[in-house]
Formats: structure tokens, C-alpha cells, sequence
């Protein structure tokens, strides 16, 4: 099991949580967590429903504050107040595609209340040639700018919605199963931005996913997250699938004989 | 001669095929346009009566049929704005029924003329406020708030004017013909406005956060939009158009009745947003779309009376009409979500 940091690593960790806790009632969602991402670094969480996934993204993205522990940005202290507050620090959690606007075009989602304006009017001519070039930049694919992101597929949303959170100055991106209940077609579409994303340096991202394969396809190095612990913290080539899931299964086997001894 | 035997064959020969791809591209643009659909309608609706009967295109029937349409439009602006962002305003016709008595009364005691338009149309905008103050800071459904601030205005109405109807002060009459008392004014006044919300709803921030207001509140509260003050801006500007209304009509027919307004003003305006494609639950719908469906409205209604039919049916039309739009808009979007009308 890793501990803390070592502080000579701290210069080039843009994140870390250092003894992070968490519980709700009698339930301990998270206990004594360190985690750390590195500059430009794709993180993969991994771990059973239950494992404590959804709170650590909670509390990185400012929704939930931490019982015990602090988080520490670009090597400072921080206490991320509210979602609102994480996003000014460029902090950005992208939960699907929930945040767009069906029946807007693709470019003025991307603008969202950051739109050019020559007042009083839009300037929708600067905002469509800006949104197609930096989509094409970003390698994500669509038919046109214009359309309606309500006529796209759940993958290329996604891919806008992920788009937008590094076009709006997001720093640090925490993408909550971006490849759930997608098919191989629209999973590539988003595996290859978050490709683009790594070669770009600047962003570093949290992927929380269940399939092995893809974490460690995209990811540097990926945390396995029971019990509120990080059980493993490995970079990806250094681990397997094959070894994820003996974990998993040997975790799951013994609780089932605890289960069946005290019975 | 040989010149024009060749420029015959050439336009029924191999251009022609062309002629009629043209058409059935142009055809399929049309088609694409959401107000398609309702502009066939009106079109077809005039075409009818002005056929069945000359008189209905006659100069005096035509100014007749307009100030039927103005005020549909104008409180249709307001209307389409408030579904757009997910709202409603019932109380608008009780605001149009109060504007114009609110004006008598400062005009008796002694208020300038242009102050006391002023005066009955920051009414408007103040009622407005105070229906946006109970849905979005008190967080109550507009269905309900505005259906309680309608009766509100109505019954203070009815107290103030002892439920007597009265005329315009003749002081007045100046002001009078630029708002409503000439023949054309309240048309133009409706076309105006409504190109101007056009151009606000469809190429302003304002407008592009309205709808996404309406299309996704949660998202575009994510975004960093105020949703609060979009809500209110759009309630405010209802409130105002319905005060204009009021004062436009009650100086159209030189009468400020305490009969006028209503619940009928607002039904019709939001019968012809929905007939134009505005959507009932948000996030959607044209201003153009509401004027097409005002037309429609205005020329049943003048239609019927014109070619001496009763107007009895009439209700039975426009509720077929709210039915047919909504499952037709409803259809057509699925069309177009699907891909098949690309």
C-alpha cells in the first residue's frame, strides 16, 4: 500500500489528497486516502460499486467537503468551498452529458455564458469558426457545428461535454465513467480525446471506469480504490488486467467466506 | 425564330429535370423550417376567405382583421419568451384589462398624459416583477402563481373602478392614435415588437439563455447562468406587452371596460405559440412561429364573421388546431431527431 508523497515528488503533483476520510453515519466511505495526479498525468480509478469512487470525485470536485484530511493544489492548501469554487481553480467534474443543452447548436454549448458578442448581437460567425476549429484540434468528430447536440450520438455529447470543460479553461478534469453504456464506436471517439488531452501537457485527468481494458489502455497509472482505500497504485504497464481482477475476485471470495464462517 | 424554338426546348428539355430538383430541394428546405407547416396553414386560411368573400380583403375588413391580430401578437411575444424558459403567465390579461384604468386614474389626478402611460405600463412591468418574485424567489409554479396574481389585478381592477366602464381622456387622444387609435397602429406596433424580439430571442444572449434556460435549467445553472434573472426579465416583459396592449385597445375602441382582457387574450396568444411550434414543457419555439399562429387565429375569427357563418364552431377549430400542432410538432421533431428529414 502507498502512503503520502514523498515531498520531492510534491513540485510535479498538481493534485493530492493527504489523509483524506469521509463518513456518512456509521458507513466509512473513505479512509486515510493519498491520492495523487501528476501534471498532464491520466489517472484511472477503478474499484467495486460501493469502493468509495463517487465521494473522492464529490469532494475533488468541491460538492462535498472531507472530514479529516486536505487537499493540496499545485503544492497549496486548499478548502474547495463548492463546485463553483473547484471550477475557478480549474477543477471541472464532466458527468456525461448532462450539462448540455439539447436543443442548442454544438457551438453555442460550447459558449455557454461565455459568448462573443459585437453587442447587442451574437457573433455566432466567431463562435462557429472557433468551436470547428478547436473541435478539429481535439480530433472529435462531428458533422457540423450547427446542428442541435440533441441530433448527436451519446459519445459524440460526451465528447463536447468533455471539449468544454478544457475549452472553459478546466484544468484539472475529473470525467465520472465517461464510457459507460457506450458501444466500441462512440468508447474510441472518447479514448482517442482523452489521448489528445495527454499529448496536450497542460490537463491532467481523473477517469473513473470499470473497464479494465480501457483504463489501462488510456491511463498512466491506475488507483484501485475498496473498502474507502486505495488498495493499489501502480502505473499501467506495470499491472493487468489479469491482476485488477484477481484482486477484485480475492476481495469478493473472501468476503463470501467471512460471510459464511459467521453463519 | 430558330432562337426561341431552342430556348423552348431547352427549358422543358434536360433543364427541366433540374427545375424540378430545384423545387423538391427548395421544397425540402421549406419543409425543414418548423414554421412550414403553420405558414401553409395561414396562407391557405386567407386564400379561402379572400376567394369565398371579396369583402374580406376589402381595405376596411383588413384593418379590422389586424387590430384582431396586433394583440395576440404582442402578448404572444411575451408568452413564447416565458415557455421558452419553462414558464407560464396567466395573469397577462388581467394586467391588460388593469393598464388602461391605471392611466384614467393618474391622468384624473392630474398626472401629464405621457407620465401617466408611463406610470400604467411600469404597472405592467411591476406585476411582471412580482410574478417572477413568487415563482423563481419564492419557487412556486408560475401555473399557479400567475393564476393568483390574475385574480389579484382583476379584483383590484373591479375595486378601484367600481366595475364602470369609462372613456379615454380626451387629453389623451394624441397619445391615443399613436398607440392604438389609428387604423394601422396596432399592427404595426405588433410587427415591430415582434421583429425585434425575433432578432432578441434568436442572435442575443438573452435569448440564447432563455432557451437554454428552458431546454435545460440544471445545465445551464451549471453554466453560470443567472436562470433567476432570465425568469424574471421574461416575466417583466410579459407584464409590460400586456399593459401596452391594454392601453392599445382601449384607445382603439375608445373604451377602458372593465370586460376587457381576460383569461381570453392570454389563451389565444399562447394557442398561437403553440400552434407556431412553441413547446409546452421548454426549450424550444419561434417567434415567427406565434406570429404565423396569431394570423391563423385573427383570420378564423374574421373570417367566419365576414362569409356570415356563425361562430359557434369556432372553438371546436382552434382546439382541433392546439391538438393537431402539439402532435404534429411532436411527430416532425422525432422525424428530425431521426434523421429522416436531413
Amino acid at each position: 500500500m502507498t502512503s503520502a508523497a514523498p515531498a520531492t515528488q510534491a513540485g510535479t503533483d498538481v493534485l493530492r489528497t493527504d489523509h483524506i476520510s469521509k463518513r456518512y453515519g456509521a458507513v466509512t466511505a473513505l479512509l486515510d486516502v493519498n491520492l495523487r495526479l501528476a501534471r498532464g498525468e491520466v489517472l484511472g480509478l477503478i474499484g467495486d460499486n460501493g469502493a468509495g469512487k463517487s465521494t473522492l470525485l464529490k469532494i475533488l470536485c468541491g460538492f462535498q467537503a472531507p472530514d479529516a484530511g486536505r487537499i493540496v493544489l499545485n503544492g497549496q492548501d486548499v478548502a474547495l468551498s463548492s463546485v463553483d469554487h473547484a471550477r475557478s481553480l480549474g477543477i471541472e467534474a464532466v458527468y456525461q452529458d448532462l450539462a448540455l443543452i439539447n436543443q442548442l447548436s454544438v457551438y453555442h454549448n460550447m459558449f455557454l455564458n461565455r459568448e462573443r458578442i459585437r453587442w447587442p448581437l451574437l457573433s455566432n460567425r466567431t463562435m462557429k469558426r472557433l468551436a470547428r476549429q478547436y473541435l478539429d484540434d481535439m480530433g472529435v468528430n462531428i458533422p457540423s457545428v450547427e446542428v442541435p447536440v440533441a441530433s448527436l450520438s451519446g459519445g459524440q455529447r460526451q465528447a463536447i461535454a468533455v471539449a468544454r470543460s478544457v475549452f472553459t479553461q478546466a484544468k484539472i478534469l475529473l470525467l465520472d465513467e465517461p464510457l459507460a453504456a457506450m458501444g466500441a464506436k462512440e468508447a474510441a471517439l472518447i479514448l482517442d480525446l482523452i489521448r489528445d488531452l495527454k499529448g496536450r501537457g497542460d490537463v491532467s485527468i481523473i477517469v473513473i471506469a470499470h473497464n479494465y481494458g480501457q483504463v489501462l489502455e488510456i491511463c498512466d497509472r491506475v488507483n484501485l480504490l475498496q473498502h474507502g482505500m486505495i488498495m493499489l497504485d501502480k502505473p499501467s504497464r506495470e499491472t493487468s488486467v489479469q491482476e485488477l481482477n484477481d484482486i477484485v475476485v480475492e476481495e469478493y471470495r473472501r468476503a463470501l467466506e467471512s460471510r459464511q464462517r459467521s453463519t | 425564330m430558330s432562337d426561341i424554338t431552342e430556348q423552348h426546348a431547352g427549358a422543358v428539355g434536360v433543364p427541366a429535370i433540374g427545375r424540378w430538383r430545384w423545387i423538391g430541394q427548395g421544397a425540402r428546405i421549406f419543409a425543414r423550417q418548423r414554421e412550414a407547416t403553420i405558414f401553409v396553414v395561414a396562407a391557405a386560411l386567407f386564400a379561402y376567405f379572400a376567394v369565398t368573400n371579396s369583402s374580406f380583403t376589402s381595405e376596411a375588413n383588413l384593418v379590422v382583421l389586424s387590430q384582431d391580430i396586433a394583440p395576440i401578437i404582442i402578448i404572444a411575444i411575451g408568452e413564447v419568451l416565458l415557455l421558452i424558459c419553462g414558464e407560464i403567465d396567466l395573469s397577462v390579461g388581467f394586467i391588460y384589462a388593469f393598464a388602461p384604468f391605471m392611466m384614467h386614474y393618474m391622468i384624473d389626478d392630474g398626472v401629464p398624459v405621457l407620465p401617466a402611460i408611463l406610470i400604467a405600463l411600469l404597472l405592467g412591468l411591476a406585476a411582471g416583477w412580482f410574478n417572477g418574485f413568487l415563482t423563481v424567489t419564492l419557487g412556486l409554479p408560475s401555473f399557479i402563481t400567475t393564476l393568483g396574481t390574475g385574480f389579484l389585478l382583476y379584483g383590484l381592477m373591479l375595486t378601484t373602478s367600481h366595475a364602470e366602464p369609462v372613456i379615454p381622456p380626451s387629453s389623451a387622444a394624441g397619445a391615443g392614435k399613436w398607440l392604438g387609435s389609428y387604423s394601422w397602429s396596432m399592427i404595426i406596433w405588433a410587427v415591430a415588437l415582434l421583429a425585434i424580439f425575433h432578432v432578441v430571442l434568436t442572435r442575443t444572449r438573452w435569448g440564447l439563455h432563455t432557451v437554454a434556460t428552458g431546454g435545460n435549467l440544471l445545465g445551464a445553472r451549471e453554466a453560470g447562468i443567472n436562470v433567476g434573472r432570465i425568469k424574471y426579465g421574461n416575466f417583466m416583459i410579459t407584464g409590460l406587452l400586456g399593459a401596452l396592449v391594454g392601453l392599445q385597445v382601449a384607445f382603439q375602441t375608445n373604451d377602458i371596460d372593465p370586460l376587457a382582457g381576460g383569461y381570453q387574450p392570454m389563451f389565444y396568444a399562447v394557442t398561437a405559440a403553440v400552434i407556431g411550434g412553441t413547446a409546452m414543457l421548454g426549450g424550444s419555439g419561434t417567434m415567427i412561429g406565434a406570429l404565423l399562429g396569431s394570423i391563423v387565429l385573427g383570420v378564423l375569427t374574421d373570417g367566419f364573421t365576414v362569409i356570415g357563418i356563425s361562430a359557434n364552431p369556432l372553438p371546436i377549430i382552434f382546439g382541433g388546431a392546439v391538438l393537431i400542432a402539439m402532435i404534429a410538432n411532436v411527430q416532425l421533431s422525432r422525424l428530425r431527431e431521426s434523421g429522416r428529414m436531413k
